[in-house]
């Protein structure tokens, strides 16, 4: 559906906001893209609808090079790629219903059908009552709903979100990611998502990719990097975010592995059947037990002792993963 | 009390009061005929701009400040010659309007400019990121967002443009800055410099008011 290849965004004046950045994001699929505040996310999303142009590379959007479309085309595409911001960017002089019918009339859409496509997508998002007010007086999370009805107007096929949740406290985050996962779920938009936030990437992202000053560092499912991050960028970003656990356990007598489980294992008394089966003893050194989008999933420190540690490794390896 | 007001002849000051209002009112038209347009040209090219255009900006930004830096006693004289060429007399209502237009056009264009540069920029990027045309941008989302600051814009404006033809009627404009200056300050007429000022400043006085008002409607939330 998106496809980046080799994109290099060089500023005038000489910043290297992105290098050589290659991407895939699949249809239907929630896509995030992860980093620091500064490391290039906003200029890699806005490549996606033509906001920004590469200075080399190619960005394809459904088979179409972003970058080398005309006025018009550009404006038809970005009718189907729809587009929220941390700061909402409602137009403070129209009304709820205006600015969520400004998108069709920008693309000649008559008053009639307009006034019915608007009801429909302010019901979509929990905000039928609200039609008449102006942004002034919504909330924050009211606003960004007013923001993905505008988004979602001329029906697109893929949602760019910038940021969308971080001006929001915890739980109208919740709420606003809730709405986009649905809109993943029910209309088959394809979401490409980007956030400093890790908790937003746990709750409604299939893949993420890590962008560290302009470089892709990492890529993959969201289980796979956030459980088992490889560059050590990736591990630092989450460690800030207290998803990781780097303590150094050395001080420990035994054995020490890190054992990754997930959905049912959870309920199951794992590490109790592997004691009694190998004689082995368990010290919990660290862990969490947790969600990531939709399923449940445990990273356990452990420290082993005692009996026979490679049976119970052995063991452990049939319920999840380990590793060292 | 008996002297006061006795070298009033309240014909000439209505006659003043009207020319007065006929030069507001067509200069201040005017200015905003040519100034918004100058406004927006001036924000579209500036740095990040749709029209991003250095040269051009910069040219734009030249003949601006190059109007604004002469002062308008100056304007007044050395436009003669085009004002003659433009309206047929360099006297009257009808001389004074291409001077004060062209004084007041870059005033109010910068005026513009700063109001579209207060339009929040993400809802800028929302409606290009809409596939919007500049022209929808600029019509549609632009000038509805910032039209509080340039009702602002244009009631400072026109204020302006009331001392300005104030001092129009020192080359034969007419108007009530004339009188206040023939009668009032060359015949030494108090009465008469009282009462033009005081009409001026009651014009001032309305303007502002009416302009405050309109701000306020247009303030949404
Ligand atoms: N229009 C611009 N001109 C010059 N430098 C820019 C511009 N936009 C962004 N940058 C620079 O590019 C880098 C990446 O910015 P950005 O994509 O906004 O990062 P993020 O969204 O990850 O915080 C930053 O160093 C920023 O200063
Ligand atoms: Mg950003």
């Amino acid at each position: 559906m998106i496809r980046l290849d080799g994109v290099t965004k060089r500023f005038a004046g000489g910043a290297v906001a992105l290098d050589d950045v290659a991407l895939d994001v699949a249809r239907g699929e929630v896509f995030g893209i992860i980093g620091r505040s500064g490391a290039g996310k906003s200029t890699l999303i806005r490549m996606l609808n033509g906001l920004e142009r590469p200075s080399a590379g190619q960005v394809l959007v459904d088979g179409a090079d972003v970058a080398t479309l005309d006025d018009a085309a550009l404006r038809t595409l970005r009718r189907r790629v729809g587009m929220i911001f941390q700061q909402f960017g409602l137009l403070g002089s129209r009304t709820v219903a205006d600015n969520v019918a400004f998108p069709l009339k920008v693309a000649g859409m008559g008053a009639g059908d307009r006034a019915a496509r608007v009801a429909e997508l302010l019901a979509r998002v929990g905000l039928s009552d609200h039609g008449a007010k102006y942004p002034a007086q919504l909330s924050g999370g009211q606003k960004q709903r007013v923001g993905i009805a505008r988004a979602l107007a001329t029906g697109p096929d893929i949602l760019l979100c910038d940021e969308a949740t971080s001006a929001l406290d915890p739980e109208t985050t919740r709420d606003v990611l809730a709405l986009i996962a649905d809109l993943n779920r029910d209309l088959g938009l394809t979401i490409v998502l980007i956030t400093h936030e890790m908790d937003v990437v746990r709750q409604v992202c299939d893949r993420v990719a890590v962008l560290h000053a302009g470089r892709v560092v990492e890529q993959g499912a969201v289980a796979d990097i956030f459980l088992d991050p490889q560059a050590a960028e990736t591990r630092a970003l989450l460690a800030e975010a207290g998803e990781q656990v780097t303590a150094d356990f050395a001080e420990f007598a035994g054995r020490v592995v890190r054992w990754t489980c997930h959905g049912d294992t959870i309920g199951q008394p794992v590490l109790t059947m592997v004691a009694r089966e190998t004689g082995a003893d368990f010290a919990i050194l660290d862990g969490r037990i947790g969600r990531l989008r939709d399923e449940r999933y445990g990273q356990l420190t452990l420290g082993l002792s005692g009996g026979d540690t490679d049976a119970a490794i052995a063991a452990l390896g049939r319920y999840g993963r380990v590793s060292a | 009390m008996s002297g006061w007001f006795a070298d009033i002849v309240w014909a000439d000051i209505a006659q003043a009061c009207l020319d007065t209002l006929a030069m507001l009112g067509g200069s201040l038209v005017l200015t905003i005929l040519f100034g918004l347009p100058l406004g927006i040209a001036l924000f579209l090219t500036s740095p990040g701009q749709v029209w991003a255009n250095r040269l051009g900006n910069g040219a734009l930004a030249l003949a601006v400040n190059l109007l604004r830096s002469v002062p308008f006693i100056i304007l007044l004289i050395v436009m003669i010659p085009a004002t003659v060429l433009l309206v047929g007399t360099s006297l009257g209502v009808a001389g004074a309007i291409p001077p004060l237009v062209v004084g007041a056009a870059p005033f109010f264009a910068r005026l513009v400019e700063t109001a579209l540069r207060g339009v929040d920029r993400n809802t800028v990027e929302a409606v290009q990121a809409m596939g919007a045309t500049t022209r929808d941008l600029v019509w549609r989302a632009l000038l509805p967002e910032a039209m509080p600051g340039i009702v602002a814009a244009a009631t400072v404006t026109a204020v302006a443009l009331v001392s300005f033809t104030a001092m129009a009627g020192v080359v034969g404009a007419g108007g009530l800055g004339d009188l206040a200056i023939r009668f009032g300050y060359q015949r030494f007429q108090t009465d008469v410099m009282v009462v033009t000022v005081a009409l001026l400043l009651l014009l001032v006085q309305g303007i502002q008011m009416l302009g405050d008002r309109l701000v306020r409607r247009l303030v949404r939330g």
